[in-house]
């Protein structure tokens, strides 16, 4: 399998580089899975707490490899129609109807040519010539059945189109997909692919994500703030705040002009963070007294 | 051990699958491809990598982690850190002054202060080295290493309160971060805790062959915690547990409901709407089912032997409301008390529900003892009107019943007025019919599932509830 690759990285050390290069600041656990996934052709299941940054790692994936981004979004009820590709009705009504008097024989090759085919974001991904990333965005929220529809295209990078033949990959995609985990995906899937467990970073890596994002914070109170953060996500809140959150919080403190983290700052701030009431509650209970 | 790379993986292979994980063959291979690609130079890429060629979920981490540190050990016999370091005698040394343990204890909480990973690795071979080994000397295969000893003799965590004083000193009035810092240095010496027991597992599994201290030293995964064996850590860890799978029961079972709601053709009106296009049936129509949401009635018995159980299924029910029209919970240990106010959203810490249910409920009469017999007569006297066509009850209990009548008229009286009655076990079938356990009686009256962990409760409540 070693040949097949897409070739992005050459050690896992260059990866955590190219990704750090796109702003991109990944844990030893992601630039390993990475790279590997780079190196042996294989798919990546990417699963974990929505906000730590799994639809990101595909953006700078795509940017790191020149590469387009084809992006397949699933939702409950996409189809065949949606995921792989479909037959332009419309058109090949015009066609029917343009060629009145010619034969039967001749109208239904030509209705079923490429020049009728919609492609969509799988096939898409397949035909390029291109590097090409497929991020398959929120795997659990689609069907089962889609995902025996993707088995052919993950093991072999293969798409058959009935009326067209088997169209093959003639360079394979770096192929990302992401869950949330609210259903279990199938065995079959999961054993196609690599697996990565995206998890909150440790807060040495969120210190740096917040310095990098947020630049003009100062670095004490990004230090605070990851803490707290670290200590909130310990509790057993509803929500617990990811990433993202850590983010925009920053963002929030640096607008306000707040210097430190005192009481009314983070009385005032606690909902950027925390999304149900219970929460804000509890975490104020435990910040306020101490 | 063995130290042919191949060998040492399908050893790691077949640890984990004998902690339940499926790993097949083509993961096997993968494994092996990804240790060719990385090579061995770096421990934690290869554990990072091991672990996206053969765990399929993260709930498999942990047992996955143990299983790595034993067939991928950081070293063999004393780590280089801890060479020099001179084994102490085993024997408690009370009131006399002890300034080899003083010394680690001091370095330990400097690391432990600065957050110094490494050298907490290292500190704690050093104190598995000098007061983690018994049986010195005495006749082999009774000597090992023990973490225990070696966290008793050190007792990481009394180190807090010099940490924090430490840390605090010598800076002006501190901001709200920290408020958090006891916690984090809690969990800091929580994660330092688990080396030491790591390092401890390495040593012995040298003594004894990493194989089978693989099979009996890994701790299982959350979900396949035995509700009657699980210390206060793993009720912790249980617990958290108990969200995710709500949400995943959820979508399972509103899958199920929209599945059935499309119902099967109706002909009837498929032919009368066929009269508009000349009797060819162009639009069928369907027979549309309404179905409803169950009612559930929850009965546990929050006596001490299973509270662990009972307090998992209720917040489990709990969190999973939303799929229920009306869900009442009842406790019991020897009087029936209805607590579904006291799991009502909002107000609920988990860890002390069970105390709270002991202390605000009438659950007990003059004794402490489980009494399923008069427990479930007092239900069927009192509450019946809990339970109708629509409402399937589960109970949840061993059936341990102290000899007492088990009075299965009380149980037919409920079924018979129930829509479905279950009753959910968290002893293995074997148990059954010994001691003082009523039982295969019950079983005899409404359907007896035994259900002992986590993954297997889920399996049962996506099964028997209907849609």
């Amino acid at each position: 399998m070693n040949g097949d690759g897409t070739g992005f990285f050459t050690s896992v050390a260059d990866a955590a580089r190219q990704l750090a290069a796109t702003g991109y600041l990944a844990s030893t656990a992601v630039a390993t899975t990475v790279f590997l996934a780079d190196r042996l052709g294989k798919p990546l299941l990417v699963e974990g707490p929505a906000g730590v940054g799994k639809t990101e790692l595909a953006k700078a994936l795509a940017e790191i490899g020149r590469a387009r981004l084809v992006r397949l979004q699933c939702y409950e009820g996409i189809d065949e129609a949606r995921a792989l590709y479909e037959w332009n009705h419309a058109k090949q009504l015009l066609r029917i109807t343009a060629g009145r008097d010619e034969s039967w024989d001749d109208a239904r090759t030509d209705i079923f040519g490429e020049e009728f085919l919609l492609t969509r974001p799988l096939l898409t991904a397949i035909r390029g010539d291109e590097p090409t990333v497929l991020l398959i965005d929120e795997m659990d929220k689609a069907d089962v059945e889609v995902e025996a529809l993707l088995l052919e295209v993950l093991s072999d990078f293969q798409v058959t189109v009935p009326e067209l033949g088997t169209i093959t990959a003639s360079r394979r995609p770096f192929v990302l997909l992401t869950s949330n985990a609210t259903r279990e995906l199938s065995e079959a899937l999961r054993r196609r692919c690599l697996f990565l467990h995206l998890d909150y970073p440790d807060a040495e890596l969120e210190r740096r994500i917040v310095r990098l994002k947020v630049p003009g914070l100062d670095e004490t109170l990004a230090a605070s703030l990851v803490r707290v953060v670290g200590a909130l996500r310990a509790m057993e809140l509803r929500k617990a705040p990811s990433v993202a959150e850590t983010i925009d919080w920053a963002r929030t403190l640096l607008a306000l002009g707040a210097d430190t983290l005192d009481e009314a700052v983070v009385q005032d701030t606690l909902g950027v963070i925390l999304k149900h009431q219970d929460d804000v509650r509890k975490a104020t209970r435990k910040l306020t007294v101490a | 051990m063995t130290t042919d790379p191949a060998a040492r993986l399908t050893g790691l292979v077949r640890a984990l699958r004998g902690h339940g994980l499926r790993i097949g063959p083509a993961e096997t291979v993968d494994a092996a491809a990804v240790l060719d690609v990385l090579g061995f130079a770096d421990r934690e890429q290869m554990r990072a990598g091991l672990a996206a060629a053969l765990l399929r979920s993260d709930g498999q981490r942990a047992v996955f982690d143990a299983a790595f540190d034993l067939f991928f050990p950081l070293g063999v016999g004393t780590l280089e850190a801890a060479r020099h370091v001179e084994p102490q005698d085993d024997a408690p040394r009370f009131g006399r002054p002890d300034p080899a343990r003083d010394d680690l204890r001091e370095r330990i909480a400097a690391a432990l202060a600065a957050d110094d990973r490494a050298a907490l690795a290292a500190l704690a071979g050093e104190a598995v080295e000098s007061f983690g080994r018994y049986g010195t000397g005495s006749a082999p295969g009774s000597d090992g290493w023990s973490a225990h000893q070696a966290l008793g003799r050190l007792a990481p965590e009394t180190l807090l309160a010099r940490i924090l004083a430490a840390l605090r000193e010598g800076r002006e009035a501190a901001d709200l971060s920290d408020r958090v810092l006891a916690d984090e240095i809690r969990r800091r010496i929580q994660d330092f805790r688990a080396m030491v027991a790591g390092e401890a597992r390495r040593r012995v599994a040298e003594l004894r062959g990493t194989e089978r201290i693989a099979e009996r030293a890994v701790t299982p995964a959350a979900d396949r915690i035995d509700f009657l064996a699980a210390g206060p850590d793993q009720l912790a860890e249980l617990r958290r547990t108990v969200h995710p799978l709500a949400r995943k029961l959820a979508t399972r079972l509103a899958a199920r409901r929209r599945k059935a709601a499309h119902g099967q053709i109706d002909l009837r009106r498929t032919l009368r709407r066929s009269l508009s296009t000349g009797g060819v049936p162009l639009r069928p129509a369907y027979r549309l089912r309404r179905p409803a949401r169950p009612e559930l009635v929850l009965l546990c018995d929050v006596s001490g032997s299973v509270a662990g159980f009972a307090d998992f299924t209720m917040l489990l029910v709990q969190a999973m409301s939303e799929q229920f029209s009306k869900v009442r919970v009842f406790a019991f240990v020897n009087r029936t008390a209805e607590v579904t106010a006291l799991l009502a959203r909002g107000d609920t810490d988990p860890a002390r529900l069970a105390a709270r249910i002991l202390g605000e409920a009438k659950v007990m009469g003059y004794h402490g003892n489980s009494d399923y017999g008069s427990a479930l007569g007092e239900f069927a006297e009192r509450y019946l009107d809990a339970v109708g066509p629509r409402t399937s009850v589960l109970i949840l209990g061993d059936a341990r019943n102290n000899r007492r009548d088990p009075n299965l008229d009380a149980l037919r009286r409920i079924a018979g007025r129930a829509r479905r009655v279950h009753w959910l076990n968290p002893e293995q079938p074997a148990l059954w019919p010994t001691g003082d356990s009523a039982a295969l009686a019950y079983a005899g009256v409404v359907e007896m599932h035994s259900c002992r962990n986590a993954r297997r409760l889920g399996e049962l409540i996506a099964r028997l509830l209907p849609v």
